[in-house]
């Protein structure tokens, strides 16, 4: 680990990629990331990698799934509406089984929107957003030094399933500053060798064909039951989430990301009004931490879910809590950052 | 009695049995392809994108890697993997619908980049897959099932030449169309996409041959009719010919 420097949030997420072994870079500028496809310009060609600015997200989506099909670590990143576009790859190299790392930093929807911080994304993220049953694994940061972090995670994790991952910020991650620890660049040849199925040239070997589709029914049930049978073990094994102040809480704040990080200051307020309020922020969105979070169910005696649209992962906490207590929203949108004030009031008024 | 093989299929055809209607050319340009692949001897370093469309199963049918692109961006798949892999060869196979509709960004890009690719374009000025309905290369007049009526330039605007198109684009390094209805167009297309390998082998750029083909089951014809009916309505709307030829005189 080196020393800490104060770097912006979608250049940290660029520099992770690239320490995380991630030498192809393709995506089209939209605010409030272009800065990110800014960074890569300059960064590749310093490390013999490859960066191109696509004609647009559809194709920058196809360039990533050609590069991946090689068996390279590679990523885009995009904003909202660049994400919209991305779907039908998405879906593809699902289907196609194919690891690479998305960065969507959220901005006010829907349609053209705004370039001011959202969570308006969270439906597309984590519930599909292209065709088909495929799943996503979702990480949402609430700092810089976590979403470097969740980036190097997130190109392992779709290596070691192969299937695609999603760094899920906000324009408030990607546009702010701070201090970050890098972790030190990856040795290329640790990288996890995938010469066994991707296309690298049939040389003394049968072909490779990748493909994410099967005319025949019956053969892409079997293929979709396998995707479920690998989407049940990240489910078992890549669970994250953060709890702050819940050994005695009864009322529980559930927020992800910025808005999660923000929660943690509205907690410190509560407590100072008397109110016993804990934090539960999901790390991974998809797969969401349904259980950890079912548990506190027994000691709470209200959920609240704050986000920052109109009520998108507050679907999640109600199928967690089942019904067991009472779960209450409260969310702006279109770009609008909830303060900790006007939610601590809002809170106030519920119990 | 021995018996010595003087004529065989190509290696780089994986033989499995093509499931192309009767009279359809894809069957002749694969081949064509295969036998390029096999006399450049890049078997073990080609890369192959199908599209969507009639020819989707083409990576099976090619003794290659291969994969199959969403309905259009192939082109956009094969700059990934070309980017990836330079010293690979990736082509594309590509109908009418794919490339000069719903892809039509991509290969304008892929080819302005001049993207060391090769790209297969087979116009058959209808779309084959989904039964018969107009293409961005269906001809004026010509009835389909959604030009019931034939096509009218008001309506539906012109027939789309992408070969004259691309032909303007610097970063073209081999461009020709052509047709293989005939014994003689056979053999001048395996030159011709010889040379569109040889643009990308060589560095100089994007390779394109354009193939005039025939759809008998959608155009309602039998083979031989269709063969004619190429000749006669396809080749005086869309000129046969080398646009861009950057790579010379084979060798």
């Amino acid at each position: 680990m080196a020393e800490k420097v104060m770097v912006k949030g979608t250049e940290a997420i660029g520099e992770a990629a690239i320490r995380a072994g991630c030498r192809l870079y393709f995506g089209y500028p939209i605010t409030p990331q272009s800065e990110l496809t800014e960074y890569m310009s300059r960064r590749m060609p310093q490390v013999d990698g490859v960066f191109l600015q696509a004609e647009s997200e559809v194709a920058a989506v196809n360039m990533l799934y050609g590069a991946a099909s090689t068996g390279h670590r590679v990523m885009t990143s995009t904003s909202s509406p660049g994400y919209s576009l991305m779907q039908e790859g998405v879906s593809y190299i699902a289907g196609a089984e194919l690891p690479v790392v998305f960065v969507n930093v959220v901005r006010g929807g829907p349609g053209l929107g705004d370039i001011q911080p959202a969570q308006s994304d969270y439906f597309q993220a984590t519930k599909g957003g292209g065709h088909g049953d495929y799943r996503l694994v979702v990480y949402g940061p609430e700092s810089l030094q976590e979403a470097v972090e969740l980036t190097e995670k997130a190109f392992d994790v779709a290596d070691k399933y192969r299937n695609p991952a999603l760094i899920l910020a906000d324009g408030m991650l990607g546009q702010m500053m701070e201090p970050v620890e890098f972790p030190d660049f990856r040795d290329l040849s640790t990288l996890p060798d995938h010469s066994s199925w991707a296309m690298q040239g049939a040389k003394g070997r049968e072909p490779h064909k990748i493909t994410s589709f099967d005319i025949n029914e019956h053969v892409l049930e079997q293929m979709n039951l396998r995707y479920q049978e690998k989407y049940k073990k990240i489910i078992e094994n890549e669970q994250m989430w953060e709890e702050y102040k819940t050994e005695d809480a009864n009322v529980i704040i559930v927020a992800y990301g910025t808005m999660g990080r923000i929660a943690k200051t509205i907690v410190n307020m509560a407590r100072e009004k008397g109110v016993k309020a804990g934090l539960f922020r999901p790390i991974t969105l998809w797969p969401y931490p349904y259980e950890a979070l079912a548990k506190l169910a027994d000691q709470a005696k209200l959920f609240f879910t704050v986000e920052m649209s109109m009520g998108q992962m507050v679907e999640d906490v109600r199928l967690a809590v089942n019904g067991k207590k009472p779960v209450e929203f409260y969310g702006r949108t279109g770009g609008v950052v909830p303060t900790p004030n006007e939610v601590l009031a809002k809170l106030m008024e519920l119990i | 009695m021995s018996y010595k093989i003087k004529f065989k299929g190509p290696e780089s055809l994986s033989g499995k049995e093509f499931t192309y209607c009767p009279g359809c050319h894809h069957g002749i340009v694969h081949r064509l392809v295969a036998e390029v692949i096999d006399e450049l001897g890049i078997r073990e370093k080609t890369l192959m994108v199908a599209p969507v469309g009639c020819s989707v199963f083409a990576y099976e049918f090619f003794d290659v890697d291969g994969t199959v692109a969403p309905h259009g961006r192939a082109p956009a798949v094969a700059t990934g993997m070309k980017r990836a892999m330079p010293e690979n060869v990736v082509f594309t196979y590509q109908g009418d619908g794919d490339l000069a509709a719903i892809g039509t960004a991509e290969i304008i890009h892929a080819a302005n980049r001049g993207e060391k690719i090769t790209t297969i374009f087979i116009n058959n000025a209808i779309y084959g897959m989904t039964g018969g309905q107009m293409a961005p290369t269906t001809l004026l007049g010509m009835k389909t099932t959604t030009s019931p009526y034939g096509r009218s330039a008001e309506n539906e605007g012109y027939p789309l030449h992408m070969a004259e198109m691309l032909s303007n684009l610097p970063g073209v390094a081999f461009l020709a169309r052509t047709k293989v209805n005939k014994p003689q167009d056979v053999l001048k297309t395996k030159k011709l996409i010889k040379k569109a390998f040889l643009a990308q082998i060589q560095g100089k750029g994007f390779g394109m041959v354009e193939v005039l083909s025939t759809c008998p089951t959608n155009w309602g014809i039998p083979p031989v009719e269709a063969n004619k009916w190429l000749e006669e309505n396809l080749v005086p709307e869309f000129p046969l010919g080398v646009y861009v030829d950057k790579v010379g005189d084979e060798k």
